[in-house]
């Protein structure tokens, strides 16, 4: 799992819609590959895989249309129920916690599982956490976790085996709103601590359909 | 404008059509009817497209009263004794529910999931293209989630008229389910052979996202997580206890277990027919045979609507 690598997940995902190859009926690029849902009728395996190959020993033609997301998040108590036990594992305190969490620049590596559900690269290796031993069967719309080397920002609630630090008022994914899905892979976030009272105005807004996230300039 | 009251919903009953195809890359899985085969066959009984929106209806018993119009109706998939009122209703045959009549579907005998077409359109709309439930993410229509009792379809222009048709249930393969190598094939060494060897049986714990199978576990020499990848219907995930289970239409986009072996997608629809309990065996094909094997599916679902007789 290197940065280096899903970079040219992404770089051979553009290209390759770029090439506008008929039978093509959709691509999920992951960490490390790339999968190429196509229609067998319209496309042979073999003719596909040459393409492919041919793309790969391209140099990227197109542009990186990557964006920066600026993610508010509400970190511990009822938000984040792991912050303090995270913090206590690292020997530091919860605000140290949430500096080291909050200031790196995390790339979107790939969106899968569920709707939304973003798979951060570029957590401080500091703050890595050994997944929980057992998974949590729910956790709450929003969160904000980490486990092992990776951080994640899900919209949906769903079951989870990694560290909850906090929530985002901010949906990734909002089937009332355009754009449904708000987050592309490749781009990238950076969280940005608000207090209980702000993730309640902000979830309000979310709800109605708004894009509570900023763009960076 | 006629409708049709869901009076009892077993599980896994929901409307699905062919998916919704193109956001896999944000998560969104493409859910769609399970048995393809069966859902086009009951469109063809009456005369609608191969996906059109039907309802697809889990093994147990599912009861719905019509009102208004007359709807023309045709019921495919599990072999289950199914009733209006007290008179006995075909399958892959098609038939009329008029004001007040109810139609029982008793448990499925053989097989797992039925197909209901109604002559006319149903009203919903669609997202990303498609009516199929996906209860997790919250779409579908006319209800974003499973039916329950209570549920009212609606359907404008029923079209009560069609004559009586008929067909005899169209068959794709037999035997062993079909795969080719999956994408982490090599890591699994001598558990590739225990894989082909055995016999497998369907847990009941099985639903849309995935079925589990019951049988050896597949101990291989490499880690149990991988770095996770993208995911395909059919997908044979192998988990950390050496469990395979059989990723369907409902499967998370992405995982991080390792995947022996794909479902070829012509013989998906037979294998997600498999009841629990039941057994199986998989057989190994090569990619350009299972390809052969997806157009000679085609052509068995474009020959639907010539297959159907004047009853």
């Amino acid at each position: 799992m290197d940065a280096d690598s899903n970079r040219r997940v992404f770089a051979l995902d553009r290209a390759l819609k770029a090439a506008r190859i008929r039978g093509i009926v959709e691509t999920v690029p992951t960490y490390r590959s790339l999968l190429v849902h196509y229609d067998p009728l319209t496309l042979g395996f073999s003719e596909l895989g040459d393409r492919l190959l041919a793309l790969l020993d391209q140099p990227a033609s197109t542009e990186n249309p990557s964006r920066h997301w600026r993610v508010p998040v509400a970190y511990g108590g009822a938000f984040g129920i792991d912050l303090d036990d995270v913090a206590k594992a690292h020997d530091i305190s919860t605000d140290e916690l949430i500096r080291r969490h909050s200031v790196p620049r995390y790339d979107v590596a790939m969106i899968g599982f569920t709707p939304g559900f973003s798979y951060l690269c570029g957590l401080d290796p500091a703050i890595a956490t050994p997944r929980r031993a057992q998974p949590r069967i729910s956790t709450p719309p929003g969160t904000i976790s980490i486990g092992g080397v990776q951080a994640a920002l899900q919209c949906l609630a769903g079951p989870s085996g990694w560290h909850l630090l906090g929530r985002t008022p901010v949906r990734t994914f909002h089937p009332q709103r355009e754009p449904v899905f708000l987050i592309e892979p490749g781009d990238a976030v950076t969280f940005e601590r608000i207090d209980a009272s702000e993730f309640e105005r902000l979830e309000r807004l979310a709800e109605r359909g708004e894009i509570v996230a900023e763009l960076a300039a | 404008m006629s409708t049709l009251d869901v009076v009892t919903a077993g599980p896994l009953t929901s409307v699905q059509d062919a998916g919704r195809f193109g956001a896999q890359r944000y998560g969104l899985t493409p859910s769609g009817a399970m048995d393809r085969l069966s859902l086009a066959t009951a469109n063809a009984l009456v005369e609608h497209p191969p996906f059109a929106p039907a309802i697809e209806i889990g093994p147990l018993k599912t009861v719905f009263i019509a009102r208004g119009e007359p709807l023309c109706v045709a019921l495919t998939g599990a072999l289950r004794f199914a009733r209006m009122g007290n008179e006995p209703c075909p399958l892959y045959r098609t038939f009329t529910l008029r004001d007040g009549d109810t139609l029982t579907l008793d448990a499925a005998r053989k097989g797992v999931f039925s197909y209901l077409a109604v002559a006319g359109e149903m009203k919903g709309e669609a997202t990303f293209g498609s009516f199929s439930v996906n209860a997790r993410a919250g779409l579908g229509s006319p209800y974003p989630r499973p039916l329950q009792s209570g549920d009212r379809l609606l359907f404008e222009n029923a079209q009560a008229s069609i004559r009586e048709r008929i067909m005899s249930p169209p068959v794709f393969g037999a035997g062993a389910i079909r795969v080719v190598p999956g994408p982490q094939y090599d890591e699994f060494g001598a558990a590739t052979g225990v894989f082909f060897n055995s016999p497998w049986q369907i847990s009941p714990t099985s639903d849309r996202m995935g079925y589990r199978l019951d049988g050896p576990a597949l101990t291989h020499a490499g880690n149990f997580n991988i770095v996770s990848d993208g995911t395909v219907d059919g997908s044979i995930q192998v988990v950390g206890n050496g469990q395979p289970i059989v990723l369907m239409k409902d499967r998370g986009t992405t995982g991080g277990y390792p995947k022996i072996a794909t479902i070829i997608s012509a013989d998906f629809g037979r294998f997600a027919q498999t009841r629990p309990r039941h057994t199986l065996r998989f057989a190994e094909i090569d990619v350009a045979t299972a390809q052969q094997e997806a157009r000679a599916f085609h052509a068995l679902l474009q020959s639907l609507p010539a297959r159907i007789r004047n009853a």
